[in-house]
């Protein structure tokens, strides 16, 4: 009994929680099928503001420029923050590693508007043109330290005699790194990747500063246009960006819990390596 | 492995193809010629009409790109990573930009049209032989009010405002010059003041009109005055004219006392790649039925004389945006500070948001 | 081995010196610039000294104090009720997809939410208590702030709560504890990391907020991060500007500091 009004209890605040995190989202999409112009009164339903979006050209520019940088960037991010979370995990003195990791966090708490402007002073520094290629740089820049932080605890899960018994079984350095210790930290990778992913789609600050010559990305873009009062247009696209996260989550789920499976196997035979680690010892 | 491959071997091929879909969708865009002009214009501040006029006329390729503050823009064109071709900065920031090198003076032999501009909006103290810079809007700042909330004859002057009547019914626009401004006209003083304890005068009395501000914010104001959120803003002249058109019962009033008058002004910065295609932008956009047109798109005032004559009677006799010679002449440009009094003005206005 | 190490650290470390270690240097460098560009301490002396900035520091912590607390508050028991759910991996992801709609078009969402005319005031006006004045005051700051903030905690916790060994649990339901003891005892005790990083994730940026003051806000609260924004971007008072941002890396060098102390300890219980 007792426990039932408990479920009862934690199914109410876990919906809740949901529809307060869907609220702002649901009103704007709500608000996109509205003929009336504006996001007080819901006067008629129209498919209006979804054409407007295809048919303007620009905004699919942006909206697939958008999307390449935040998969390009999150890519080179997570594959330099393994390496590095790699390099950290390696370091033998302690000193060295705190130095590292308080380095790597100074951009994931710094403001925006401070790597903003940082970058913005580098970049012309370094005479980089701005544009896609410095909001690239800038992108790769900031999502780097997350993956870092996504990975390494991962790899401090790891048994170390795991890496031994690779080395014992006559593993060379290659071998281990793709066959052991990538494996192990998969799942960290990806939750950086995915991360870095948000970061870079979720920002603005940042590209305000760096962009120029004609490249823009959608927080930009709808900075410039809602500010001109709000257009149902973008209520459009953000609908359509919803749905498309949506569909990508929910890929992505169906990937990993098939391997689910597999890694349940995994881990046995992890400990079954383990074992084997421990006898030779 | 394996997974970790399969999901890297996507996210390239997706790269791929968000590439080349970027790539078709920047043909079909057309950005690709050598005769593009660069424009780094205020947002929406352009008839659209107008550009592809300009392009037809010259073949130029018409490459628009937009800020939202002077000083965003003076960043943008000192760091110099973009070829802008013309820019558009207010009065105190074509004085700024000139003394920092970073605009190429005009050659007046080259301009055409020159003649239809209001003489009483040439050789301004910011640029007194237009050397660099040709006026292409001017306003005011002032009060705009609801009037099924406010009654017209509340809110005439400055000091209207502190009337306790309005608390917590007001939005001011969020800049130094103006807000300090306001405090310092409803005084009779100058917005240039660089008498500190006229400045420290002025911050004691704004301190004071704090229970009257709900708000100090920027061009959102525009949709929250049409959506009826505040009865009264205090906000400049074009964004007023936006608001006008979205909501009949708003008005806008230049305070006799005193108020601000301002520029906008077309310069070529030294980032410029196209100076040719500059000129011909500059001179087209003076040409009186292309200012006029524009005008009526942006609902600013014009300074083309010539102009402001093709323009509706209902436009041009609208004492709200084109006011009268004697209300001009108590307007003041805002000349810019030394940095020290900047400075004071600066702090001044941070404390009294905080207040 | 060696060689390896040094492979590993060579893109990492290029990035930390090209973009960590030069911008940071950077604005301290800037930070005793002064706006005429000799050296110059004046802008620390400004700082410290003009009660403006003391306030607005003050102000600050106390918003982002605020602002942490209620994040916690609601993300805890998010947390905490997902990891017991059924395809809770699934469900996680769904709570924090709302953080890929971009943060301006929430706010705008929100501003068309809170305002006078807008949906909480609908709702308020039929339940009888009549309009409020939401939008603009410090309520809806921190509500909308600990909103965006919301997944930032919620993830660390979660995964605190995932790493639990499922047989402590279960060893103390054994031994008699009821589901409130275990919580207490044994449950909430080892998601304190997970809760630290998350402080950590949130009370920095809600340091910084400054999109949201002005937005939600209507620029009556004031933090650091406004500051930064200001002197960059309007007043173009770069020594100043740096001089803050200066003041926020020390203020959380300190916070890692402090946190990453005791995170130490509780490596050695493993």
């Amino acid at each position: 009994m007792k426990k039932g009004t408990f479920l009862r209890w934690r199914n109410v605040y876990l919906v809740t929680a949901f529809l307060v995190m869907y609220l702002p989202i649901f009103y704007l999409i709500f608000y996109s099928f509205n003929s009336g112009g504006d996001m007080n009164r819901f006067t008629g339903f129209t498919w209006e503001n979804y054409s407007a979006v295809f048919e303007d050209s620009r905004l699919m520019l942006i909206v697939v420029d958008t999307f390449l940088v935040a998969f390009l960037s999150a890519l080179l991010a997570a594959i330099i923050g393994t390496c590095g979370a790699l390099g950290i995990y390696y370091m033998k003195r302690r000193q060295m590693r705190t130095l590292f990791l308080s380095l790597n966090n100074i951009l994931l708490v710094s403001p925006d508007v401070i790597i903003g402007a940082s970058f913005l002073i580098f970049l012309t520094i370094l005479g980089i043109r701005l544009g896609f290629t410095s909001v690239m740089l800038s992108h790769i820049a900031f999502s780097i330290p997350i993956v870092v932080l996504m990975v390494l605890p991962k790899l401090q899960e790891m048994n170390p005699s795991l890496i031994q018994a690779a080395k014992d079984l006559g593993a060379n350095q290659w071998t281990t790194l793709t066959k052991v210790i990538l494996p192990f930290i998969t799942p960290g990778i990806i939750a950086g990747y995915f991360m870095a992913f948000t970061y870079s789609l979720d920002d603005f600050a940042v590209t305000f500063f760096v962009t120029g010559n004609g490249f823009s990305t959608l927080s930009v873009e709808i900075y410039s246009r809602a500010r001109q009062g709000i257009s149902l247009d973008i209520n459009a696209l953000s609908a359509l960006m919803f749905l498309f996260s949506l569909l990508l989550v929910v890929g992505y789920y169906f990937i990993s819990h098939e391997k689910k499976v597999e890694s349940t196997k995994k881990r046995k035979e992890d400990r079954v390596a383990e074992k084997k680690a421990v006898e030779t010892l | 492995m394996k997974r970790l491959n399969v999901l890297l071997s996507g996210v390239v091929v997706i790269c791929i193809l968000l590439y080349l879909t970027g790539a078709r969708l920047e043909r079909t865009e057309g950005h690709s010629g050598s005769r593009t002009l660069t424009i780094y214009n205020w947002g929406d501040y352009i008839d659209p009409a107008l550009v592809k006029k300009f392009e037809k006329q010259t073949g130029y390729q018409v490459m628009l790109e937009t800020f939202d503050s002077n000083e965003a823009m003076y960043t943008k064109v000192q760091q110099g990573g973009t070829a802008y071709d013309l820019t558009v900065p207010s009065d105190y920031m074509v004085e700024k930009m000139a003394k920092s090198h970073l605009l190429i003076p005009l050659d007046h032999a080259k301009l055409k049209g020159l003649n239809h501009i209001d003489s009483r909006f040439m050789h301004l103290s910011f640029d007194p032989k237009n050397k660099y810079s040709i006026p292409y809007f001017w306003g005011t700042l002032g009060i705009i009010y609801n009037d099924k909330f406010v009654n017209g004859k509340d809110v005439q002057h400055w000091n209207d405002l502190w009337s306790p009547r309005f608390k917590n019914s007001m939005m001011l626009v969020d800049s130094v010059r103006d807000i300090m401004g306001l405090a310092l006209f409803s005084e009779g003083k100058s917005a240039n003041t660089t008498r500190s304890n006229e400045v420290q005068a002025a911050y004691n009395k704004l301190t004071k009109l704090s229970p009257n501000v709900k708000a100090i914010i920027a061009d959102e104001i525009k949709m929250y005055m049409v959506k009826e959120e505040s009865p009264i803003a205090v906000t400049w002249s074009g964004e007023a004219a936006e608001m006008l058109d979205g909501n009949e019962h708003l008005h806008y009033v230049i305070p006799s006392e005193g108020s601000n008058i301002w520029f906008d002004n077309l310069v070529i910065p030294k980032t410029a790649k196209n100076i040719k295609g500059a000129y011909a932008f500059i001179n087209f956009m003076m040409r009186p039925e292309n200012a006029a047109q524009n005008a009526e798109y942006v609902g600013y005032a014009t300074p083309n004389r010539t102009a402001m004559a093709l323009l509706p009677k209902s436009i041009k006799n609208d004492r709200q945006f084109y006011p009268s010679d004697q209300t001009i002449a108590h307007l003041e440009v805002y000349n810019t500070l030394p940095s020290k009094y900047l400075n004071l003005y600066n702090d001044l206005f941070l404390q009294f948001k905080m207040h | 081995m060696g060689k390896w190490k040094t492979f590993y650290l060579i893109p990492y470390g290029l990035w930390l010196l090209l973009f960590v270690i030069a911008p940071v240097a950077l604005i301290v460098y800037q930070s005793f610039v002064d706006v005429n560009g000799g050296f110059t301490l004046s802008n620390y002396q400004n700082f410290f000294g003009i009660s403006a900035y003391l306030k607005m520091t003050f102000n600050s912590v106390v918003y982002a104090c605020l602002i942490t607390l209620v994040t916690l508050l609601i993300s805890y028991p998010t947390a905490y009720f997902l990891s017991q759910m059924k395809h809770k991996q699934l469900w996680l992801m769904l709570i924090i997809l709302p953080t890929w709609i971009n943060i301006l078009l929430k706010a705008y969402a929100f501003i068309g939410i809170f305002s006078g005319d807008g949906t909480v005031n609908h709702f308020l006006e039929f339940i009888g208590i009549g309009r409020q004045q939401i939008l603009f005051t410090d309520l809806s700051f921190i509500l909308v702030a600990a909103y965006i903030e919301l997944p930032f905690m919620i993830l660390p916790i979660f995964n605190a709560l995932e790493e639990i060994n499922p047989s402590l649990l279960s060893a103390s339901r054994d031994l008699g504890a009821s589901t409130f003891q275990t919580f207490r005892r044994v449950v909430f005790p080892l998601t304190l990391n997970g809760v630290k990083s998350g402080v950590q994730i949130v009370f920095i940026p809600a340091l910084s907020l400054f999109m949201l003051t002005r937005l939600i806000g209507g620029n009556r609260v004031i933090t650091l991060g406004t500051a930064v924004e200001e002197n960059f971007l309007v007043t173009q008072n770069w020594g100043m500007g740096s001089t803050i941002g200066v003041v926020l890396i020390v203020a959380m060098a300190l916070m890692m500091l402090l946190t990453g102390e005791k995170k130490k300890e509780g490596g050695h219980v493993q």
